[in-house]
């Protein structure tokens, strides 16, 4: 071929770089939204409650993921590190998605339940109190930043827009949702039915008061806690998770 | 040391109708390169000090978290995006013989919106507006005025190629062009998202989990192969020629490395994504194409080099062809390295560590960095019409770059492996050998290592800003190049 064609024609260079381009990303990325074994049907993964996409949205205004992956890749030291591997049901509702690329930190993709409230506020607040060796930045302001309930409405919408299955129940009950998961003693029945397994009650030692702090407690307690990887087991749809060597060295 | 090394343009036969070129806006996109570099570094600078000592963390707005995107998108978008806006219209104007398409309002509209972009995008991260995806975190608004300037940018661009005066559309304006089109591709496609509402400057990405992650990573690897590569190999082709005042080595070399580099890139995203929730057939697609890249990049890098032959004694006196060429034995290097990560068993114990830092910047400091710095050294001289300042200060830039660099990755290397290591070790009992703490306790020294190596290389920043800035506004100095002909106004056409 007789490249002097394409390079005498500035309209022909860019309809074939255009092309070029394109074939790559076409070929990757349409059939991962076509073809249905690429996320698996696991019942029990919900959307995040309230609270949860709150702390969620504060983990990603603080660029906690420069430092921290949600992402547990299938190999042994990893399973006995953080626990079973990741799947891609679990970030399924993460618009975007927290998969992150360094560990600074360690992995947080199966944090939830591993420590108390009251290690992860102290450790927020200031990191070095609990794990000598942290090089992670201090966030005590997060428990002086009160949650303003008006804007989680807004959140919802926008998120059942992209396909994330927030029903009109979920967007009406927000508000109440978000006051009462964080508030000791609250009415939860309704949340929990909404959201089963949702931790509830007071998160950042102020059980008075509803904080940016609670709020980023309630949403790092419930990562990796929806599935159980027992019962998948049993549906032949993945393998046992790790032994309990899981909880030894995440600190 | 008065040397003929800067008097690099060749005593052409100018063309009877001189054409007047619009370097007024080049001018502005320089110095707007300088100052981002020296943001983009000192943000470096500030990271690596706070990775070695926390104490640098003042909450809650100058946290590592909220700092990283501002330091890579400052450096990627601010200095990378700039050098290439700028050096691109100078090129696209000398090659092919014509002003600027649309005008010095569109121009000045470009340079300006471009800028307002990069401040949008730095005091949003800084207030805690971020979409979170490496390279594409600004958010909606900043997203769509991008969008705007840059269809600008490529309207002018192309026009100025469709009302060129040469039969030929230059080499380093295939590059140029690909990377500019590409760019608006993986803009358009990996910012989908529904804003909160009108006024609200948060957003949700229109994709979830195991989407967004391929097409971040078709975006973000991109973002590499396209702005950081493939614009800065259009850099190349006009700027080490000209310097080593040699043609390009080989023309079909370039044609084939150009068609099956921007074919190649592309499919590398997923492995950024090895061994994670997407599904094997895209991770192994990914790796096999990344291990195919190696031939095209090293095209252009032997295309590069050889360049210079016949020119090999000039590296001795000319501090400028030297930044060119290390620049391109970086880039050889640096796209060694990236197929050996992207290879499945080595990702196993790279990925997750500091060995990426390190080869990001290995191909940013020393691939991207470099280029820049001899490019620039090379066309400012021109655009204002004097000889530059000081070859002596470029020598010692030249010096000090190439000592920060060495110490920042030769640091990133050896962290990167002992985490990759320390985190796979078992003792003799069947246990993990180490806890996460203990990892990040060993990576002090190297941190510490690192943070000098930056202090280094933007030190030497400050020298190329002072040594520009006394070009355009001071006086020689005594080891100015001078008598050269060609930095004459008049001949240059300045606008």
């Amino acid at each position: 071929m007789n490249h002097a064609l394409i390079e005498r024609s500035g309209r022909v260079l860019l309809i074939l770089i255009f092309f070029i381009i394109s074939i790559g990303g076409l070929v990757q990325i349409v059939p991962l939204f076509t073809n249905e074994s690429t996320v698996e049907v696991v019942d029990t993964v919900r959307p995040y409650t309230p609270l949860e996409l709150v702390g969620q949205d504060i983990f990603r205004r603080e660029g906690c993921m420069a430092c921290h992956s949600q992402m547990i890749r299938p190999f042994r030291d990893e399973v006995d590190r953080y626990g079973h591997y990741s799947i891609a049901a679990e970030s399924q509702y993460d618009h975007p998605f927290y998969w992150g690329t360094k560990r600074t930190g360690p992995d947080l993709a199966r944090v939830g339940g591993k420590y108390s409230n009251e290690w992860h506020v102290a450790h927020l607040r200031d990191p070095r109190s609990v794990a000598p060796e942290s090089v992670m930045p201090s966030y005590a302001f997060l428990s002086d930043r009160l949650l303003d309930p008006s804007t989680i409405k807004r959140k919802f919408r926008t998120l059942a827009m992209v396909n994330v299955p927030y029903k009109g129940v979920h967007i009406a009950e927000a508000p109440a949702d978000l006051v009462a998961q964080g508030t000791p003693n609250a009415d939860v029945d309704g949340l929990l039915q909404r959201y089963p397994n949702a931790r509830t009650g007071d998160f950042d030692g102020q059980p008075d008061r509803l904080t940016e702090m609670d709020a980023v407690v309630a949403y790092l307690q419930s990562l990796g806690t929806h599935v159980d990887f027992s019962t998948l087991d049993a549906a032949g749809q993945g393998p046992r998770a790790a032994s309990q060597n899981g909880k030894r060295g995440t600190s | 040391m008065t040397v003929a090394a800067t008097t690099s343009d060749l005593p052409v036969s100018r063309p009877a109708e001189a054409v007047a070129y619009n370097y007024a806006v080049v001018r502005r996109f320089t110095v707007a390169t300088v100052i981002w570099a020296l943001v983009g570094m000192g943000a470096g600078v500030i990271l690596a000090a706070q990775l070695s000592f926390p104490m640098f963390n003042l909450e809650p707005y100058l946290t590592f978290g909220r700092l990283r995107p501002l330091h890579t998108s400052i450096i990627v978008f601010g200095f990378g995006g700039n050098a290439l806006i700028a050096t691109s219209l100078y090129v696209v104007q000398r090659t092919c013989r014509a002003r600027l398409w649309g005008g010095p309002v569109l121009a000045e509209f470009t340079f300006w919106g471009f800028q307002a972009f990069l401040i949008m995008a730095g005091v949003g991260y800084l207030m805690g507006a971020t979409q979170v995806k490496e390279f594409a975190e600004p958010e909606w608004w900043a997203d769509l005025w991008l969008l705007v300037v840059w269809v600008a940018y490529l309207a002018i661009y192309l026009g100025t190629i469709l009302k060129r005066k040469e039969p030929h559309i230059y080499v380093a304006n295939w590059f140029y062009l690909a990377f500019i089109i590409t760019v608006a591709v993986l803009h358009v496609v990996n910012n989908v998202a529904v804003p909160e509402c009108l006024t609200c400057t948060g957003s949700y990405s229109l994709y979830a989990g195991v989407q967004d992650a391929m097409i971040q990573w078709w975006y973000g690897h991109n973002i590499v192969g396209f702005l950081l590569t493939a614009g800065f190999i259009g850099m190349m082709y006009y700027f080490l020629p000209k310097q080593a005042e040699r043609p390009v080595w080989s023309y079909r070399m370039s044609v084939l490395h150009f068609w099956a580099l921007i074919f190649i890139y592309i499919w590398a995203g997923p492995h950024h994504l090895h061994y994670t929730a997407l599904p094997e057939w895209t991770q192994t697609l990914g790796m096999v194409f990344s291990i195919m890249l190696w031939m095209p990049s090293w095209g252009g890098m032997i295309n590069g080099i050889m360049t210079v032959s016949g020119a090999w004694h000039k590296l001795r006196t000319d501090p400028i062809l030297r930044f060119l060429l290390v620049a391109v034995a970086f880039y050889g290097m640096s796209t060694f390295e990236g197929p050996l990560l992207a290879l499945k068993p080595v990702n196993a114990l790279s990925h997750f560590t500091d060995w990426t830092i390190g080869h990001v910047h290995s191909g940013a400091l020393g691939w991207v960095g470099f280029m820049a710095f001899g490019s620039l050294y090379h066309m400012v001289p021109r655009l204002v019409g004097k000889p530059l300042h000081s070859l002596k200060l470029v020598e010692w830039h030249f010096w000090l770059a190439s000592i920060g660099l060495i110490l920042y990755i030769t640091a990133m290397w050896v962290s990167g492996v002992s985490q990759g290591l320390m985190w796979k070790a078992y003792d003799e009992y069947g246990f993990l050998k180490y806890t996460f703490g203990e990892s990040v306790a060993a990576m002090h020294p190297y941190y510490v290592v690192r943070l000098a190596g930056g202090l280094f290389y933007l030190a030497g920043g400050i020298l190329f800003a002072w040594n520009l800035a006394m070009t355009a506004w001071g006086r020689p100095s005594k080891s100015a190049a001078v008598a050269d002909r060609s930095f004459t106004a008049s001949e240059e056409g300045r606008a």
